[in-house]
């Protein structure tokens, strides 16, 4: 046993595999997920095995997936980006403004549109902090607020209404494949490619490093600078992608749009597991994080539990996962220590 | 990157310069007011700013009127809803001596001085849509009253439900004062003229788009018998109409409530929404040329109980407070969804 503590790569891969993942965080999100869904589903059947249940279930988080996912790349590189929410509101707005300029657009553009612009914003964030040296919890808590006015400024009182965006456009906001919805493949699609990146790539792992320790990551030789902004580009450029979801979900657009979901894009990452700290977490455990935080939205209205409790569970949430996180860390520092000096 | 902050500084305001632009777009004002030829006869309109379709009716209602009763209208108004740039306009209004001043105030008490001086001067001041505080201005045209609002919107449900079955209200936030008053209000036109609809919870969707879909969700879940929703506000009705059109409840469960035409055509069209309402725009704007021209010619002095004609709309009464009430909120369906724009 001592040996395999302190030296767990004489455990065979599988096994080792195996630990992995029964000791993981998103194993234990997960399990909470599963035993909302299944209350809930108990009180109320509808909400799994009707078709429109299933349905919401699965498209209603495809928005904060995103979101989470660009969050954990910055949250892992000891940083947090605030202006997410203001840059799927600018970027829906846009979506809807380039549907009325241009009515005939194959809407298949719009994805690239949002995505393009999103990282440009995204590139606004990560040279202010990675060029200047400032915290990046100040830089994009004032984009936070700047992007927020330009698009008050921009849009005012209008909005972008259902009958401005194409019915192709709008389909896709319900539309299924094989009983899932479009929306959601989008997630999981990028969910894969990017889990995949920062599992495997050169890139993903020093965005690990430099969360770890940007100091020493510097002193390694690693190119800090590119990849935190990087990181910020990947994050803009998914929160453009989510309100190009977002135009297509809700169909409307006011200026109110994404407000306050920088938080739950934050939330959603630290139920999942990522450290706020950086250096630790995966997307896979942010993207979990997310659905829960959309379920528990959804499922309490149906346990009859009054709306205004929800937002004291998602806080007990987000506490609790700290505390365990903490409590876990701590024993296992205690049981690695006694089994070093065992050996 | 670390060699080259210079371009990627470059990229990011041209960035910002690039969203900057979009904005800085706007419609052409009219500064300094325009040649007005001075009377009783001419009427100067100034909304809250130009280029809002919704002020666009407003002021088409008001030529209607001029037309009828042989004065002039002009428009005049900034590009920016803030108090501070009407105040040029009113100034030029008042210095041009017409007859009367249209005003749909960007703040209740901002415009104060500058309206006073021009009633000074000989400038009847009427306000509407928007009031300022009752004593710098002679009359106000109001929309609508809470009374009314809140029946209109009973009436429109239990016409839909055949006036039987549960109904929930999608409101916006819990702390809202006119959505709290209206809901009281329907409480008590549901209690008195329809018994058989039983109103089974009121949830708050905060005017979120987002999270009005989901608590129109919930709603339709927790309630399977559920007839009819009212929203009496726009974010939410449009939010409601949005997830019902894409639920197997469209054309089974009544929504209606108060939206603006342009948010709601897509769902009159398609059959998700059959009525909502909302005051008319065009007939507001038409009433407050008649009353300014009444006031202007001297046919009411706009106390308590003066009475005037307003062509079409018929005779109106001015209440306490000197405040004409347009009456009860329009009601848009398929049949006239598509003579409006804003």
């Amino acid at each position: 046993m001592t040996e395999v503590l302190v030296h767990p790569s004489e455990l065979p891969t599988r096994n080792r595999a195996l630990a992995t993942v029964l000791r993981s965080r998103e194993l234990a999100v997960g399990l909470v997920l599963v035993a909302l869904v299944a209350v809930t589903t108990i009180v109320s059947p509808s909400f799994l095995f009707d078709g429109e249940g299933w349905r919401n279930l699965l498209v209603t988080p495809s928005i904060l997936i995103l979101l989470a996912i660009g969050q954990t790349a910055v949250i892992v590189t000891r940083n947090v980006d605030l202006s997410v929410g203001s840059t799927l509101g600018l970027t829906a707005y846009l979506t809807g403004q380039v549907f009325i300029a241009y009515p005939s657009l194959p809407y298949p553009i719009v994805f690239f549109i949002g995505l393009a612009f999103g990282g440009m914003l995204g590139v606004v964030n990560g040279v202010l902090v990675a060029v200047f040296k400032v915290p990046a919890l100040v830089i994009t808590l004032g984009t936070l607020y700047i992007f927020r006015g330009i698009f008050l400024q921009w849009a005012g009182k209008d909005r972008v209404y259902a009958s401005d965006l194409p019915d192709s456009f709008l389909a896709l906001g319900n539309g299924q494949v094989l009983t899932i919805p479009v929306l959601t493949v989008g997630a999981l699609v990028v969910l894969a490619v990017v889990g995949y990146y920062a599992h495997t790539a050169r890139g993903g792992r020093e965005l690990y490093a430099i969360g770890s320790d940007p100091d020493a990551a510097r002193l390694y030789g690693l190119a800090v600078n590119r990849r935190v902004i990087g990181a910020f580009i990947l994050c803009g450029a998914l929160a453009g992608l989510a309100g190009v979801f977002y135009a297509a979900r809700y169909g409307t657009v006011s200026s109110g749009a994404g407000r306050n979901m920088e938080l739950e894009a934050v939330a959603a990452a630290v139920i999942g597991g990522v450290a706020i700290f950086g250096g630790s977490g995966t997307v896979w455990g942010a993207a979990i994080g997310a659905v829960l935080l959309e379920t528990i939205g959804r499922a309490l209205p149906r346990l009859g539990i009054d709306d205004f409790w929800q937002r004291a569970v998602v806080g007990a949430l987000i506490i609790g996962a700290v505390v365990l996180d903490r409590l876990l860390t701590l024993r296992q520092e205690r049981t690695l220590a006694a089994a070093r000096e065992e050996s | 990157m670390k060699r080259n902050p210079q371009r990627l500084a470059a990229l990011a305001s041209l960035a910002l310069a690039a969203t900057l632009g979009f904005s800085a777009c706007g419609s052409d004002d009219d500064n300094g007011g325009g040649g007005g030829d001075g009377g009783s006869d001419a009427i100067v309109f100034l909304p809250k700013n130009l280029g809002n379709p919704y002020f666009d009716a407003s002021t088409t209602g008001g030529e209607r009127a001029a037309d009828e009763f042989g004065g002039s209208i002009e428009e005049v108004g900034p590009d920016e809803p803030t108090a501070e740039l009407q105040v040029p306009f009113i100034d030029t209004a008042a210095q041009q001596g017409v007859g009367a001043l249209v005003v749909s105030a960007n703040d209740p008490s901002a415009l104060c001085d500058s309206l006073n001086q021009a009633r000074d001067a000989g400038v009847k001041v009427v306000t509407f849509d928007s009031d300022v505080e009752a004593d710098c201005r002679d009359l106000f045209v109001s929309q609508a009253d809470a009374a009314g609002i809140a029946k209109a919107q009973v009436d429109l449900i239990a016409e839909q439900i055949d006036g039987n079955g549960e109904v929930a209200i999608l409101s916006a936030a819990a702390n809202a004062t006119n959505q709290n008053e209206w809901i009281a209000l329907m409480e008590e036109e549901l209690a008195a003229n329809y018994p058989d609809i039983e109103l089974v919870d009121t949830v708050y969707g905060d005017d979120d788009d987002q999270k009005s879909f989901d608590q129109t969700e919930a709603l339709l879940s927790q309630y399977p018998d559920l007839e009819g929703i009212i929203s009496p506000t726009t974010v939410g009705i449009s939010a409601a109409a949005r997830y019902l059109s894409e639920s197997d409840a469209k054309g089974e469960v009544a929504l209606t409530g108060l939206g603006t035409p342009n948010q709601m055509r897509e769902y009159v069209e398609n059959g998700t929404v059959e009525a909502f309402a909302l005051w008319n725009p065009e007939e507001l704007g038409y009433l407050a040329a008649y009353t300014a021209h009444a006031l202007a010619s001297g046919e009411i002095e706009g106390d308590e109980g003066d009475t005037f004609e307003a062509g079409d709309l018929g005779e109106y009464t001015v209440g306490a407070d000197g405040v004409v009430l347009l009456g009860e909120p329009y009601v848009f369906d398929k049949s006239n969804i598509n003579d409006f724009d804003f």
